[in-house]
């Protein structure tokens, strides 16, 4: 029998370990987002650099005289520089939620694409690593251009600062795997609301825009059972210099939260599309 | 056989005149029925969206304000007290967009139900009404449980502060009703919405004095304000909930605005969703 | 005696108590084109889906051109064009781009996609439409599209899954023309229908199933001779004494089946029939003398109709 080309090159990956699940070309996923995007409003994408620099304008010029300083370590801090890392955390978070959940879901149910891609060679693992990948990509292209307007603007004050971009990557990958396992559970559209019913209390209690010392112990060991508190004090840690091995803990939270959602991810997609 | 009976008569049945005059209530009854399917859902956001921001910017942040600005206060008052009006208008609007803006992109679009209203005795301004009555009915329901959420916070310190609620609902209703206009303007580009929630909804909400007098931006931002239906509810429910200093021009100006653009709205909405449904 | 490239032996699929597929047996050989006919709701899809390396089955036999989905689905997949029932093309881009990601997800180059595309549009009659989004296509169209998709790894084996559901007549001609090319051509078509006009026109060989089961397999020729007579008398009365009348009627030919709105009468001669029923004094309002189909094979083995 002549083989095709496509036979040829699935079966080249024959015997490999998990050949079932992942056939090595997640990079065709990225493909398609790439051809996706270049085709998407020039707006949307820009849309989402935007928005933490129109709270940082809005919320740290607007209310730095009505704040005064800050005191991070027994050292006052401007408040612009405050909440400037808190900022580039929660975008990470923001972006990485938006592609994990709506965009998949979208994907899953109503488009079906997935179930496309996966009556060809490629397997779930291939799936949901591209689409992290690429989550991934734009993440740290978003979190470079922040960086560049506020480390200008003299909001960066410690070399460490720079390490605060591969943290925005380590925090939208936590947040994407997690988001794309919790959406594959999903059974409909309005359970996705959830996802937002969780994280707008997140967003308003992990310390974006004062101490969490603010609120009774109680509160604070509560807030910090979640993710976006960690993100803020890594980041926070890293562009005010605040170095200690407190960091490397939110940093290992954001580990286990990558390896959690991935292998949950993986799991269900199998059980999707293999049902 | 069954007992259907397919000829009775159409004109017999339908009542025309009874159509023209009360086709807006219908069609707000069949949206209401369909918000009813999610109505836990908007109770609890309704009720847990003013505890949260209260407690955690009012509160939380407010402390750190409070505590820098002395016992003159902001705008002589606790920092709670100065953004809890800002933040009911703020979710009266949000409340009214959600059901003005989802919908019309739904009869129009995604399921064109609009399409079968007005293949009825339904006029396209039976259906641009009726939606914004039950958007309205929403905007209500969600600025009355802000405003009884503020009042257990005890931030209501004038007897005429109930009117806030109104003052509220007039900047829901406005903004509501242009929006409908505008999504029902839209063919196929969803998209466009995303942009308008980035680029006009979210400065307007940013920029309109809500978490902060306005003056105290640099003047080429102020201009936001003027013409955000926020910034002149803002200043009308301070004025009402707290009794904040203001000219008798100004609280016209704002009542004028705000107003003048629900009228737009709404104009705009019957003449957009007629000429559509007429192509 | 040619090779089969897909064999099942006691095929079954249960989801929780619900059984899908009910222990089914058939072998598809090279280079024919087989039907499993049935109504919505027979198991076609889910057998469909386990053949196509995407569903587990949970008990009995199944290989692919000599390979177990379960243990190579990837490999498997890569001999296979998948047409699934509900179209699921990429909204997001272009003609073209759609081709071109879904060779990628193969793994195949951009060399050889290049000319490859240019195959496949003229296939699919979308040369014109190249660089239209999706969403502008007609439900033909994108069909078409999603067949040429189908075909971009030069598949051995191309699954349809209900290919002109919801489509016009005039494109279904289109597509039943495009689908014949592919045979003349070598190509191994697996096609899932519950029209019997088109399990008649595209399929050599096809099962007839009904709740999960093979009632029947065959040529279409061979099943209407099998199950049915060559031709069929429909008559109609009136909706209220259709029913009265099937016990007098029914001495006048082989078989007979009462539909809700028609009888249907079996006999080797349908002309004949008719001037017999005028004969004995009845008098139908409307009558119809036509070939024997499939249509009349399935009410035979399960006293329902295909199309509901």
């Amino acid at each position: 029998m002549i083989l095709s080309t496509a036979v040829a090159i699935a079966e080249a990956r024959m015997g490999k370990p998990g050949e079932k699940y992942y056939s090595g070309r997640s990079r065709a996923i990225m493909e398609r987002a790439y051809i996706a995007f270049k085709s998407s409003t020039w707006m949307i994408v820009i849309s989402g650099f935007v928005e933490p620099v129109l709270f940082l304008l809005s919320f740290g010029y607007g209310l730095k005289d009505l704040v005064g300083d800050i005191t991070v370590a027994g050292q006052p801090v401007g408040y612009v520089a405050f909440i400037a890392p808190a900022l580039l955390a929660t975008s990470a978070m923001n972006g990485a939620i938006y592609d994990s959940t709506m965009n998949v879901y979208f994907k899953l149910k109503h488009d079906r694409l997935y179930h496309g891609m996966l009556a060809t060679s490629l397997g779930p693992m291939d799936v949901a690593l591209g689409e992290i990948s690429w989550a991934l990509l734009r993440g740290l292209s978003y979190s470079i251009g922040f960086m560049a307007i506020v480390a200008p603007l003299g909001l960066i004050p410690s070399m460490w600062g720079i390490l605060a971009i591969p943290a925005a990557v380590l925090i939208a990958f936590g947040f994407a795997s997690f988001g794309m396992a919790v959406t594959s559970y999903m059974k409909s559209f309005q359970q996705l609301e959830i996802v937002n019913v969780v994280l707008l209390p997140m967003f308003l209690f992990s310390g974006s825009f004062y101490p969490l010392d603010v609120f009774p112990e109680w509160l604070q060991t509560v807030i910090r059972i979640f993710p976006l508190a960690h993100a803020i004090d890594l980041v926070r840690g890293l562009t005010l210099g605040n170095i200690s091995w407190a960091l490397a803990g939110h940093a290992m939270y954001f580990v286990v939260m990558i390896v959690i959602g991935l292998f949950f991810t993986t799991r269900r997609l199998n059980a999707l599309f293999m049902r | 056989m069954s007992s259907f009976q397919a000829r009775q008569g159409s004109l017999k049945i339908v009542d025309a005149a009874k159509v023209a005059a009360r086709g807006a209530l219908f069609v707000t009854e069949a949206r209401l029925r369909s918000m009813l399917k999610w109505v836990w859902l908007i109770i609890s956001i309704a009720i847990a969206n003013p505890v949260l921001y209260l407690i955690s910017i009012g509160l939380g942040l407010g402390s750190y304000i409070d505590q820098n600005a002395g016992s003159a206060g902001i705008d002589g008052v606790s920092y709670l007290t100065f953004l809890a009006p800002a933040l009911l208008a703020t979710a009266a609007i949000q409340g009214a967009m959600d059901e003005s803006v989802f919908p019309t992109l739904e009869g129009f679009k995604w399921n064109k139900t609009f399409f079968s209203m007005n293949a009825t005795p339904l006029s396209g301004n039976h259906i641009a009404m009726g939606v914004f009555f039950n958007s309205l009915i929403r905007t209500v329901f969600t600025a009355v449980l802000y405003w009884l959420v503020m009042l257990a916070f005890g931030v209501l310190e004038s007897p005429r502060a109930y009117l806030a609620i109104f003052t509220a609902v007039m900047a829901g209703a406005a903004f509501g009703a242009l929006m409908q206009a505008l999504a029902g303007l839209l063919e196929n580009e969803n998209m466009f919405f995303t942009i308008v929630e980035r680029f006009i909804i979210m400065p307007l909400f940013l920029f309109s004095g809500t978490f902060y007098p306005l003056s105290s931006m640099p003047i080429f931002l102020q201009w936001i304000g003027w013409i955000s239906p926020l910034w002149h509810a803002t200043e009308l429910g301070r004025w009402l909930t707290y009794g904040s200093e203001i000219s008798t021009s100004m609280l016209f100006v704002h009542f004028i605005f705000l107003n003048s653009i629900l009228a737009v709205g709404l104009f705009a909405s019957r003449r957009i969703f007629t000429r559509r449904l007429g192509k | 005696m040619s090779e089969s490239l897909i064999r099942a032996r006691g095929l079954t699929k249960k989801f929780d108590d619900f059984t899908a597929v009910n222990g089914i047996d058939f072998d598809v050989l090279k280079g024919e084109s087989f039907g499993l006919l049935g109504p919505n709701g027979a198991g076609k899809s889910t057998a469909m889906r386990m053949i196509g390396a995407t569903s587990q089955r949970t008990s009995g036999e199944l290989t692919i051109l000599g390979k177990d989905p379960e243990q190579f689905g990837p490999q498997i997949r890569a001999h296979l064009g998948v047409v699934p029932q509900q179209d699921n093309l990429d909204t997001q881009l272009s003609v073209t781009e759609n081709l071109y990601i879904y060779g990628r997800y193969f793994g195949l180059s951009r060399k050889f996609l290049k000319g490859k595309i240019e195959e496949l549009l003229a296939f699919a009659q979308l040369e014109e439409k190249r660089s239209a989004k999706v969403e502008s296509l007609s439900g033909g169209m994108k069909r078409r599209l999603t067949i040429a998709r189908a075909l971009v790894s030069e598949p051995e084996i191309l699954m349809l899954d209900e290919p002109t559901t919801g489509l016009d007549p005039q494109a279904r001609h289109i597509l039943w023309d495009r689908l014949f090319r592919l045979k003349e051509d070598g190509v191994t078509l697996l096609i899932t229908t519950h029209f019997m006009d088109e399990a008649e026109q595209l399929c050599d060989r096809l099962v007839v199933m009904d709740k999960g089961s093979i009632m029947a397999e065959g040529s279409p020729a061979q099943l209407i001779k099998d199950y049915s007579t060559k031709e069929v008398l429909e008559v109609r009365f009136g909706s209220e004494r259709n029913a009265g009348m099937a016990n007098d009627l029914g001495q006048l030919c082989e078989r007979i089946e009462e539909l809700p709105d028609r009888i249907l009468m079996y006999t080797e001669d349908g002309e004949e029939l008719l001037e017999r029923v005028y004969k004995k004094g009845f008098h139908p309002k409307t009558s119809l003398v036509r070939r024997s189909s499939l249509e009349d094979v399935f009410l035979r083995l399960t006293g329902r109709t295909l199309v509901d």
